[in-house]
């Protein structure tokens, strides 16, 4: 509450003191400070999660590592900040961060009406149901008077209202706003099922006491397109976010790798040639160096890559492509041209 | 000449001062005006959505405790009162709980008996000195996590249920007739009211006593019943009953609530104790010795000597720890209480996005009670002065 409290401080100083001033562009600032400042989970396995060394890894670090190996050249230069599903926009709009991949979804309200931006979806989710074993239930549907772990000020909660009422089931909501409250409450057994979008319930579920005891049910409730956000009236810098994750997906589609990318550079393919900023009109556009997508793939790989590796098959969550595969593998992942 | 000589308005003390308080005024309103309107613009020039519009938006979200009607078709606005109410709620019962292991602790300090006075002691340092939101921890997760699952709850008379999802009482239900045992009520406490008085008046006058406790008693508790008789009044309960995972009817009380305000009623109870003591300890040995030796029995001292002087010391120092349990309440987010902060500064501020005036009403909420908590101990405390005659 504090932190949010100094969050909103700061955002009607910024916008006091802004008046009249154009704004500072991002891309300057984040040069001239030398590193990117990403706002992520609190920890999250598989999207955000620091290890025991303080080192994050994850899909949507990932996403913050390509910003920067865009924007800076270095993949590395990064200051994360762990921001819970509260805290998060009001360290976007006070300026606290210079993009938000925290598994956010993509919703009208949010978009037009906090004075942000989506970029594009990084992962498409879904809203899942985590339950115990010992209930025996199979399918949402036989949830009815069951006591729900969330965490506030998500689309998680609104979701959960909407099904419920709709199935006309009653439902008792215990709302918490960290993520850690959230697990321990659902472990204690205070709740009967934990709600959130399906991909973190397979992470989560790894942190229970007992994970053989807990199932995620078939059912999912929602579309959860989650994606990177800035803040709105910066266009350059929203188009830095929106074609460094652009150039990911473009990369596996035309095959290139972080393994073969240097290779690729001698490619006779235009659309590679391109890609990589050999020819085409490279980094004009967005202000960078041309060569800001070889950097990318060079440093943290194409999108398939990153998907396998914290999430897919490489990772402890095995979770299937699915939507997430390309448009041409039955996915609706689609990078338009970089041309 | 001197007469003539001209009186400039602002020769004149009383004028200037006047005029300056104007200016200082006048400057202030404008100052937060400039400040609000530059807000405003600034606002929409970045693209966030200002006003207070979105209160009578669909909120779509549930409410676990809501003490009026609620369910996700209400408004954001109803979300508001909804929080207030159970702040209200946790902070009122933490007040009088708190109050009252602050003064059995405090009071037991003071024990002659000397293990009563160090568990007091330990109670006191142990509970004074841990953060308030590890005790909330403890009481939540740690203390919650003995309870029962609802199948094995632990049940008194098969009416009560207790288990890890709350606290299960049936619910009265006040059948056609029971308005007349409610005024019958009232009726009985304010005729008591009215007694304690008279008899007040009298003792002063003839020195007669009059057993008020035993005829109120008597009053509160006999004319309902006679009455409940008499209107042919019907009551009967809603006795909570486990149906698929969980008990339904009757009345939950859901853990959030009960390791909140355990934990607000022992720290402050804590904090209060010392402040009983510390209140006690002012009054003047001399004044209980003067007192026993007219031959008073020792609680008519405490009551007709000590806690009357004592209370001028207690009343300011406790008005500040009402304040502040009030205000510790607002950490009931972290256990998923559905407090103000929670709801209202937590839910409906992000479904929004209308930061500032949700900061701003919920600021505002706190104030007015801070400031009517004040203002009632102010009373209070005027009222308890020693009247020098
Ligand atoms: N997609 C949801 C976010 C859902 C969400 O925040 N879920 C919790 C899962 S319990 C989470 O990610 N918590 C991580 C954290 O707070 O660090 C939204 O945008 O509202």
């Amino acid at each position: 509450m504090r932190k949010i409290t100094w969050s909103i401080v700061a955002v009607v100083v910024a916008l006091f003191i802004s008046a009249g001033l154009a704004q500072a562009s991002t891309k300057d600032e984040v040069q001239k400070r030398g590193y990117l400042q990403c706002g992520v989970s609190t920890g999250l396995p598989g999207f955000s999660n620091p290890d025991e060394k303080g080192t994050w890894t994850g899909l949507d670090v990932d996403v913050c590592k390509a910003i920067a190996a865009a924007t800076l050249g270095d993949a590395t230069k990064i200051k994360y900040v762990p921001l819970n599903a509260k805290e998060r926009f009001t360290a976007l709009q006070s300026g606290e961060i210079d993009a938000l991949v925290r598994g956010t979804t993509w919703t009208l309200t949010r978009d037009s009406s906090l004075g942000l931006n989506f970029t594009g979806v990084n992962y498409y989710d879904g809203q899942g149901f985590l339950v115990s074993k010992k209930l025996g239930v199979k399918s949402a549907l036989e949830l009815d008077g069951a006591a729900v772990c969330i965490q506030g000020g998500t689309t998680t909660e609104l979701n959960l209202a909407d099904y419920f009422k709709e199935k006309k089931m009653e439902y008792k909501p215990v709302v918490f706003d960290t993520h850690d409250a959230t697990a321990k409450a659902f472990d204690n057994g205070r709740c009967d099922v934990l709600t959130s979008d399906q991909s973190q319930l397979y992470g989560l579920r790894t942190h229970l006491s007992k994970p053989a005891d807990a199932i995620v049910l078939p059912e999912v409730i929602s579309k959860e397109p989650l994606g990177p956000v800035v803040r709105q009236g910066d266009d350059a810098w929203f188009n830095i976010v929106k074609w460094a994750l652009n150039a990911m997906i473009e990369a596996e589609e035309m095959g290139v790798t972080q393994a073969n990318v240097d290779e690729m550079k001698k490619s006779k393919n235009p659309g590679v040639r391109r890609l990589l900023g050999v020819d085409g009109i490279g980094g004009k556009g967005l202000g960078l160096n041309d060569d800001w997508a070889y950097q990318i793939i060079k440093q943290v790989g194409n999108y398939g890559e990153i998907f396998e590796r914290n999430v897919g098959k490489g990772s402890p969550l095995q979770i299937e492509r699915g939507l997430n595969a390309l448009w041409s593998k039955g996915g609706i992942m689609y990078a338009p041209p970089l041309r | 000449m001197s007469n003539s000589k001209k009186q400039f308005w602002w020769n004149n003390a009383q004028h200037r001062s006047l005029f300056f308080q104007v200016l200082l005024v006048a400057l202030l309103v404008g100052f937060f005006w400039f400040i609000g309107s530059n807000t405003l613009t600034n606002l929409e020039r970045r693209g966030i959505s200002t006003g207070f519009g979105f209160l009578s938006q669909v909120s779509g979200f549930g409410i676990i405790q809501h003490l009026i009607p609620f369910d996700e078709t209400y408004t954001f606005g109803r979300t508001f009162l909804v929080g207030l109410l159970n702040t209200l709620l946790v902070s009122a019962v933490g007040i009088v709980f708190a109050t009252i292991i602050g003064v059995v602790v405090g009071v037991a300090r003071l024990s002659n008996n000397w293990l009563i006075a160090k568990l007091a002691m330990v109670y006191i340092e142990i509970f004074r000195n841990i953060p308030l939101l590890l005790q909330m921890f403890f009481w939540y997760f740690a203390v919650l996590r003995t309870l029962p699952a609802p199948k094995q709850s632990w049940s008194a008379g098969d009416v009560i249920f207790l288990n890890i999802r709350g606290l299960y009482l049936p619910e009265p239900i006040f059948g056609p007739g029971f308005n007349f045992v409610f005024w019958a009520l009232g009726l009985a406490i304010v005729t008591t009211l009215f007694i304690s008085r008279w008899a007040k008046l009298r003792q002063e006058q003839t020195g007669k006593q009059f057993k008020t406790m035993t005829v109120g008693a008597g009053l509160i508790f006999g004319l309902p019943t006679i009455v409940f008789f008499l209107a042919d009044a019907s009551l009967s309960w809603n006795v909570p009953a486990l149906k698929g995972f969980n008990f339904r009817g009757g009345i939950t009380i859901i853990p959030e609530f009960t390791a909140l305000l355990t934990a607000l009623s022992i720290y402050t109870g804590a904090f209060i104790a010392e402040v009983v003591r510390s209140g006690i300890m002012a009054v003047n040995s001399g004044q209980t010795e003067a007192a026993s030796a007219l031959g008073l029995h020792k609680n008519r001292i405490l009551k007709l000597v000590v806690i009357p002087q004592a209370m001028r010391v207690i009343i300011p120092q406790l008005t500040s720890q009402y304040l502040n349990l009030v205000k510790n309440s607002s950490l009931a987010t972290a256990i998923g209480y559905p407090d103000l902060v929670a709801v209202f500064a937590g839910t409906t501020l992000n479904q929004t996005g209308q930061a500032i005036e949700v900061i701003a009403m919920t600021m505002g909420v706190y104030l007015f009670l801070s400031l009517s908590i004040s203002a009632f101990m102010n009373w209070y405390n005027k009222k308890m002065m020693l009247v020098e005659r």
